[in-house]
């Protein structure tokens, strides 16, 4: 919706029209507010016969957490999941957005979408933009090409790796990889291995919280284990809710006690 | 900062077969209140309606930039919009503006019509999607109203026990807030009828 006002709405992409009021309120004194972000654990690793993706489920705004229980693992395609990390609003558009792109090009090739494909998306917008769109993405799937995971960072960088952690909790969760990774892990050791990362970050990062979210990708297709393992149930609530009725006074009346026979015979009673 | 300059809060809660969205009424400039009857909750459906708590111009614009782009949908769709749909249509609105957004952080509270399923959400001003099943606020007392909303609200609570929790919760959040409060409205929405209250409170 830009000039006149019989324009048709805006075919899409970015609209730049509201910057240089913002700047000038900015030059006022007055400060940008902060963008949710998702703080963030999320971590991929290679085993046997795929990728396993992890993630934990707070997402924050400034100190507040405003949602106990996201989601951060992103669709792509059926066989490729992405994590995201960073301006939540950012990671959510741009997967939506490669995600519609591959869902294109799979029509106009007649192929499975491959994991490199929607990497060389992601780098590109991301590059286009200079790092301003925040998101950091962990993207895995298994493709005819056998599994693969890629780091995907800001500015458009990419990392190829075996095992891959992102975040503000990546160190703790880098950590636990970097100590119990091995090559050709079985789908049981991987996702042990896994929701150790993560919880790792859960626990020690204050960006990350909540619960392990897992995705599984086989060749075989693909289990989205949501909330996989819940670490922190609430256990202080009052299970009837609070009651604002004003009592005046109570008064308890103890029943009488029945009388017991200790000897002899038992009155008959009807 | 920015989203506290006209001061505001808007809480919406999910309960059983109902949603109820409430807000203060404050309009002010700084420290200077200006009106006790200013809107923030915009009704977009018989059974939707939007909280647009920020900047208030911002919010007098979004909400006529979503009146438009909701009535064209109608138009071309030739049916009423879901809340989840228009939940959408929201976030693309202010995600369109990444790089230059408008100052609200919109909270919609709805019912499908078809299924009637309660619905609610709330977006940061760029537009990310948060989609619980209990409650959301948005405003400059946000940290008061996640106590509150936190401490009383409970799963399936019937239409009037659910305006008793959300006014409660609203009125003793922005008590504690001084650029929000003199007044508040409270919508509950049910399947077959919308009630609109206005809520005693402090005027300070």
């Amino acid at each position: 919706m830009t000039k006149t006002a019989i324009d048709l709405p805006p075919k899409g992409g970015f609209s730049f029209d509201l910057c240089r009021r913002n700047a000038f309120l900015e030059s006022q004194g007055a400060k940008m507010p902060k963008f949710r972000k998702t703080g963030t654990t999320i971590v991929g690793l290679v085993f046997k016969d795929g990728v396993i993706l992890g993630a934990d489920t707070r997402a924050t705004e400034g100190e507040i957490v405003c949602d106990k229980n996201c989601e951060k693992i992103h669709y792509l395609a059926p066989n490729i999941y992405c994590c995201g990390a960073g301006t939540a609003a950012d990671t959510e558009n741009v997967t939506d957005m490669v995600s519609s792109q591959l869902e294109l090009h799979r029509y106009a090739t007649s192929r499975e979408s491959r994991v490199v494909t929607a990497l060389t998306m992601l780098k590109s917008h991301l590059f286009g933009y200079q790092g301003q769109v925040s998101a950091a993405l962990v993207l895995g799937g298994v493709d005819v090409t056998g599994p693969h995971l890629h780091a995907v960072y800001p500015h458009g960088s990419t990392d190829t790796l075996p095992f891959a952690t992102m975040g503000s909790g990546s160190l703790a969760a880098m950590a636990v990889f970097e100590s119990r990774f091995k090559e050709g892990m079985t789908k049981e050791q991987g996702i042990e291995v896994v929701c150790a990362a993560i919880c790792a970050g859960i626990f020690n990062d204050l960006g990350s919280g909540s619960n392990v979210d897992l995705c599984v990708i086989t060749k075989g297709g693909k289990e989205y284990l949501r909330n996989y393992q819940q670490p922190n149930p609430r256990s202080y609530t009052h299970s009837k809710g609070y009651h604002f009725t004003t009592i005046l006074s109570s008064k308890i009346r103890s029943l009488r006690n029945h009388v017991r026979v200790v000897e002899g015979d038992a009155m008959e009673e009807e | 900062s920015i989203m506290s300059y006209n001061g505001g809060v808007v809480i919406a809660m999910k309960g059983k077969g109902c949603v109820a969205i409430a807000a203060d009424r404050r309009l002010g400039v700084r420290g200077h209140t200006v009106a006790m009857d200013f809107q923030k909750i915009f009704e977009m459906g018989p059974h939707l309606y939007v909280g647009l708590p920020g900047l208030a111009t911002d919010t007098i614009t979004v909400a006529q930039r979503l009146k438009f782009r909701l009535n064209m949908y109608e138009l071309r769709e030739n049916r009423r919009i879901t809340p989840k749909t228009f939940a959408s249509v929201v976030a693309n609105l202010l995600y369109e503006r990444r790089f230059g957004p408008y100052f609200v952080e919109p909270v919609i509270a709805g019912i499908d019509t078809k299924t009637g399923e309660p619905y609610i959400c709330n977006t940061d001003l760029i537009g990310c999607l948060n989609e619980p099943d209990d409650f959301v606020v948005s405003g400059t007392c946000v940290e008061q109203a996640f106590g509150m909303c936190e401490a009383l609200w409970e799963p399936d609570l019937e239409p009037l026990d659910l305006f008793e929790t959300i006014s409660q919760a609203l009125v003793n959040a922005f008590d504690r807030d001084a650029m929000s409060g003199w007044g508040a409205v409270v919508h509950v929405i049910e399947k077959d009828k919308v009630t609109v209250r206005t809520v005693k409170t402090r005027m300070d």
